[in-house]
């Protein structure tokens, strides 16, 4: 994907490269229904698909167009406001249009809204830019429940996705079938997405992003990138409101609203906002954990929020950012060198989550649920939550696990250090 | 091998570890409990479920039903209806055909739409839902379903008994309404305009006034208005921050109206709300925790101290949903009179069926399946006055009966026309 | 008639003095180090919630003093063991921390004092009527919020004109670089700015809290709107940020008693609507619907039109 940097000539090869991600996501994306046949799974990898085209979209204006958004479920929303509008139209017999294209009713829809909304609030980016996007949110927001004719009141508003005209022998009572659907969308927006990139367009959003200051001097009207860059950003947020329409048959006002902003953003930036790919990964990890690990534990959010903080604080690349920052160690064949230190390293780690795992369940267990006397199961494990043998396990764990994680994290420092040195004299 | 191939091969291995759920063997009956039990609206979903737990405690201490046991298996849905849907396929795909849900409408409208759903394209494979908090009348009237069961009373049966009680009333002559901006609140507006006036031709309405959803920091402005207004008394549909933040409001600033509330013992509100409640909140429920001593019904008191003991954290979060353990005991009933643990013979058992609560008899209206059941007004009071026993949420303050409407007079008609399954 | 419009201007006072209190911090914060603090309204429910805790054991007095130190101390730590390690990653990533940190703080109260509101009440001794106008009462609680809000301002101001440390956070206010320049200590300053805003925030959450009601979702709630306050009264101002409370207060309060709709105002030029059509529900929302959502459209319309603020030295 950005492996264009490390190209050395050999353009078939790096041509292969460059599709054979491509159709690796397809295979994964179209082959994953072979091992996931629960109907509860392939909810799950339903959500997964709606997120990473919203994951993605919304890092066209943060990563690539450096605007802070805190709004963009308005799009997402407004988008799936209007696709399940459209269906309904349809299913009263007035609009022949197949299932398989409405989510593009949603696209286009967001992508209007994208460049009236877009128009007012890029003059300025940073904190202005953010601001206003929290403004419009709220307002958009609160006005969803104001307005029942449109967002349905509370109940939201709601559809039937089995419509007459199909364009495939695909009649969408399974969820099977959506789920193919969500996966050919999101494939076709990924790829999209991915070429808006290397168009003109895509550089320009970057170069504004980077120095706004002086993009204007080689000819370019900053505020209008950033208005196609965001209104373009929008479409692809209406599209997958408009999957998210066909998913679920029903559409409330909380898809509009703050929550659903802050997530994207989470998303996006536990991915990683600096690669193409980063967002997916956040949103793939973001869904699994508030979907599956709610059922686990009460205190996910607790996880959530420590993961998000340890990101910003430690790796703010995000999950690419750590990935690729391996690439070049692995091309000059030094990964044996790191290694060892990594495997050192997970053991404290490991102890260290353990303990403050530990810790925190026995909290959650105290204090949120629903019977604290009751005993308390960890590791199929049944002990009393107030026994201060707990306690003093998982205290022991963290301190232990503290201490010799500082000391292992040096040890990586240093052959880390040594390994760039390598590759410094290589290079030269 | 290429850094790609390696990602690649890791992604795989990724997706491989992801295995499917796991399949459960039937030997108990589970009920999928769906509400919030993360995120801002935990409190009330925790609450919740203790009370089934409790519940179940008490039928798998008989013995269970069926020579089961029953067991309450609790989802998160953080009170969002996308993720109730997916909660919905998880309990599902684990086997489990009875689903409760209570906390918003919002939820309980996204269910019943998806349960529909399934049960016309998964025929030999239907899901039942009981709702026992929900109160948009819809859905026992317009959107009613065959595979849905409400089990408290809805917006505009609660009205029915405020406006019932207020008919007695004649020293309320000015009446204030005000309500939150979206469709709960516009439906207790509506109601309470109509019924008022068939009521109670004489009483002015004087004021009218909706504000945004959990906005409002600040609601001294309305109490401004509703000064001016000279009432009487104020009926909201307001709950949460809405509901305490206007009545403490108005205490601060001297306002003398009586507040007759959906909510006001509804769980966190007391504690919120204290002292600004005593002698004018007023709730409409089917139950609160002074009825058993006020009608002697010692086997309900000991009922409610063994909650108190084993749940209530403490006394800070009481026994509140008097609903649940009625909706349980039918449960029970319907199961042994079906006579297996198929959601399609339960609800043809639970339809029109009759119980017989400490307060009377209450029916599962056949047509519509609304639960009838008779409702009691009653006033916020201090704890060792008017002879009101227990406190709620350790306030101090109980709750003191002012007046009893019985079960046909809350019953309203339903143009409900339900579409149902072969026996 | 008369009455109304004395409260009303009495209730703008009284919010819109609690509104100042709330943002004086995080404008100072906002101004010096650019950082749009999201946490900042979890530091007033912080405060809220020591102060609960505290007036549980020892009373409401001491807490009124202590919280407010313990969470100045809490804001201090956050800006140099958090803050400062994420400074070098910009500006979005700081945001982004507070942004963290907010959701730590919430899930940290739930876990401590659990879900639910707790019964945080107004202290015995200023729980009664300090006088009756016409037939409302004023009580002396909120008297005591205007006296302490007033004096805090007064202090403010104090601090920022006549000290030396006052005089160095208004250079840095509006020229950060030159005052680092001249050899101050400008991350101390930070430091200190941070904490002291942190705990503005917390004496607001101390004398809020059993104003409003003490929850864990007290902090999402007023969280937008102190930004708005910071915005519309525009950077480095603190005057700025007290006019603009002071004018949302009161835009918010008399929306209320509006009754008109778009499709009056419509009718008042002999034009009809025909209510139907899927936006049907424009016209039928009254101005007394909307008060609590002006404020926020105020805010997008002034970034618009005016970036700087009412009385901003300069944009952000």
């Amino acid at each position: 994907m950005n492996c264009d940097k490390y190209k050395n000539g050999n353009i078939a090869m790096s041509l292969l490269l460059k599709y054979g991600a491509w159709i690796g996501a397809a295979i994964i994306a179209f082959g994953l229904p072979a091992i996931v046949r629960s109907s509860y799974g392939l909810s799950l990898l339903s959500q997964v698909g709606i997120a990473i085209i919203f994951a993605l979209s919304y890092n066209m204006l943060l990563g690539q167009g450096g605007m802070l958004s805190f709004g963009h479920a308005v799009f997402y929303g407004l988008g799936g406001f209007l696709t399940i509008h459209v269906i309904n139209i349809i299913n009263g017999g007035s609009l022949p249009i197949p299932l398989e294209l409405v989510p593009l009713a949603g696209g286009f829809g967001a992508l209007l809204f994208g460049i009236v909304f877009g128009w007012i609030s890029t003059k300025r980016a940073g904190t202005t830019f953010a601001l206003i996007s929290l403004g419009i949110g709220e307002l958009i927001a609160s006005s969803a429940l104001m307005l029942p004719s449109f967002f349905g009141g509370e109940e939201g508003i709601s559809g039937d996705r089995m419509l007459e005209t199909t364009l495939t022998w695909f009649e969408f009572a399974q969820q099977i079938d959506v789920y193919y659907l969500i996966a050919f969308w999101m494939l076709v927006s990924m790829v999209f997405m991915y070429l808006l990139t290397q168009t003109p367009l895509g550089r320009l959003a970057n170069a504004v992003r980077d120095n706004p200051v002086r993009t204007p001097f080689i000819g370019y009207d900053v505020h209008r990138v950033r208005t196609i860059q965001y209104a373009l950003s929008s479409l692809f947020a209406g599209v997958a409101g408009g999957l998210f329409a066909i998913n679920y048959e029903i559409l409330t006002a909380e898809t509009i609203g703050a929550i659903e902003s802050g997530n994207v953003l989470m998303m996006t930036y536990i991915g990683g906002v600096g690669h193409f790919f980063g967002p997916i990964l956040g949103a793939v990890l973001v869904t699994f954990m508030q979907i599956s690990l709610s059922n686990i534990t009460h205190a996910w959010l607790l996880y959530f929020g420590l993961l998000f903080m340890g990101m910003v604080l430690w790796a703010p690349n995000g999950l690419a950012g750590i990935i690729m920052v391996h690439e070049p160690v692995w091309k000059a064949k030094l990964m044996k060198k790191l290694l060892p230190g990594y495997a050192l390293a997970a053991i404290p780690a490991l102890v260290l989550f353990l303990g403050v795992m530990i810790l925190i369940e026995i909290n959650y267990h105290l204090s949120l649920s629903i019977n604290p006397d009751a005993p308390m199961h960890m590791f199929g494990i049944e002990f009393d939550a107030r026994a201060p043998v707990a306690w003093g396990i998982s205290i022991v764990l963290i301190v232990v696990g503290f201490v010799f994680l500082r000391r292992t994290v040096k040890t990586l420092n240093r052959s880390w250090q040594e390994i760039t040195q390598i590759m410094k004299k290589g290079a030269d | 091998m290429t850094f790609r191939k390696l990602c690649f091969i890791l992604a795989g291995i990724a997706i491989l570890s992801f295995a499917a759920g796991p399949a459960t063997a039937a030997d108990t009956i589970k009920l999928a409990y769906i509400d919030p039990l993360s995120g801002g609206f935990a409190n009330v979903g925790d609450a919740g479920q203790k009370h089934f737990q409790y519940m179940a405690d008490i039928i798998n201490g008989r013995g269970g039903v069926l020579g089961k046991k029953i067991e309450i298996v609790p989802f998160d849905n953080k009170i969002s209806a996308k993720e109730s849907l997916i909660q919905l396929k998880n309990a599902i795909d684990q086997g489990i055909v009875f689903i409760t849900q209570g906390n918003g409408s919002s939820v309980a409208g996204a269910l019943i739409e998806a349960i529909n759903k399934h049960n016309k394209r998964n025929p030999e494979n239907p899901v039942l839902y009981f709702n026992y908090a929900a109160v948009t009348p819809a859905f026992t009237e317009e959107k009613c379903s065959f595979w849905h069961f409400r089990f408290d009373a809805h917006v505009d049966m609660k009205i029915a008994a405020i406006t019932d009680y207020i008919k007695g009333r004649s020293d309320i002559k000015k009446i204030y309404l005000i309500n939150q901006d979206y469709v709960f609140g516009h439906a207790v507006r509506d109601a309470a305009i109509s019924m008022l006036k068939e009521k109670r031709p004489d009483i002015e309405i004087v004021g009218n006034t909706l504000h945004p959803l959990i906005k409002v920091k600040d609601f001294s402005p309305y109490i401004a208005k509703i000064q001016a207004s000279g009432a009487d008394a104020v009926i909201t549909g307001n709950w949460g921050a809405d509901q305490s933040l206007l009545v403490k409001s108005g205490k601060d600033s001297g306002l003398d109206v009586e507040w007759y509330t959906f909510y006001g013992g509804g769980l966190g509100s007391p504690a919120a709300i204290g002292a600004a409640g005593e002698g004018r909140l007023k709730q409409v429920t089917e139950w609160h925790n002074a009825l058993s001593t006020e009608e002697n019904q010692p086997a309900d008191e000991k009922f409610y101290l063994g909650y108190q003991e084993k749940y209530s954290d403490g006394g800070r979060a009481p026994y509140y949903y008097g609903r649940i353990r009625t909706m349980m005991e039918m449960f029970v009933l319907a199961l042994e009179k079906a006579g297996k643990a198929e959601p399609t013979a339960v609800a043809f058992a639970l339809e029109d069926m009759q119980y017989d609560t400490p307060y009377g008899t209450v029916t599962m209206r056949g047509f519509d399946h609304q639960l009838i059941q008779p409702l009691y007004i009653s006033t916020m009071t201090k704890v060792g006055t008017q002879g009101v026993k227990y406190d709620v949420e350790n306030t101090g303050l109980g709750w003191k009966t002012d007046g009893r409407v019985e079960a046909e007079d809350t019953a309203m008609p339903s143009p409900c026309v339900m579409k149902r399954p072969k026996k | 008639m008369l009455e109304y419009i004395i409260f009303s201007l009495l209730n703008s006072l009284l919010y819109g003095m609690l509104l100042f209190m709330l943002s004086s911090g995080l404008t100072l914060i906002f101004s010096m180090m650019g950082v749009l603090n999201f946490a900042h309204a979890s530091f007033f429910m912080l405060g809220a919630y020591f102060a609960f805790q505290i007036s549980v054991y020892i009373g409401f007095w001491p807490a009124l003093i202590l919280a407010p130190l313990i969470v100045g101390f809490l804001g201090a730590l956050v800006e140099r063991y958090g803050l400062r390690t994420v400074h070098k990653y910009g500006h979005v990533a700081e945001l982004l921390f507070t942004v963290g940190l907010a959701y730590l703080i919430e899930e940290s109260v739930n876990l401590i004092w659990g879900r639910s509101s707790v019964d945080y009440r107004v202290p015995d001794a200023l729980d009664f009527a300090a006088f009756t106008l016409f037939t409302t009462d004023l009580s002396a609680y909120r008297v005591f919020m205007l006296v302490i809000s007033v004096s805090m301002f007064v202090v403010l101001f104090l601090i920022l004109t006549r000290t030396r440390i006052g005089l160095i956070i208004q250079a840095a206010l509006t020229h950060p670089d030159g005052v680092s320049a001249l050899g101050h200590n400008v991350p101390g300053v930070f430091m200190l700015v941070f904490g002291g805003g942190c705990s503005l925030a917390a004496l607001a959450g101390v004398i809020g809290g059993n104003y409003l009601v003490t929850e864990p979702a007290m902090a999402a709630q007023l969280g937008p709107i102190v930004f708005v306050v910071v915005v519309v009264g525009g950077m480095g101002s603190l005057t700025g940020a007290f006019v603009a409370s002071l004018l949302l207060g009161t835009l918010q309060t008399f929306a209320v008693g509006i009754e008109y709709s778009l499709s009056d105002l419509l009718a008042f030029f002999g034009v009809t609507m025909e209510a139907g059509g899927i936006l049907k529900d424009i016209w039928r929302i009254q101005v007394s619907h909307t008060g609590p959502i002006l404020p926020y459209l105020f805010m997008v319309l002034m970034l618009i039109f005016r970036p700087k603020g009412i009385m901003g030295k300069r944009e952000s």
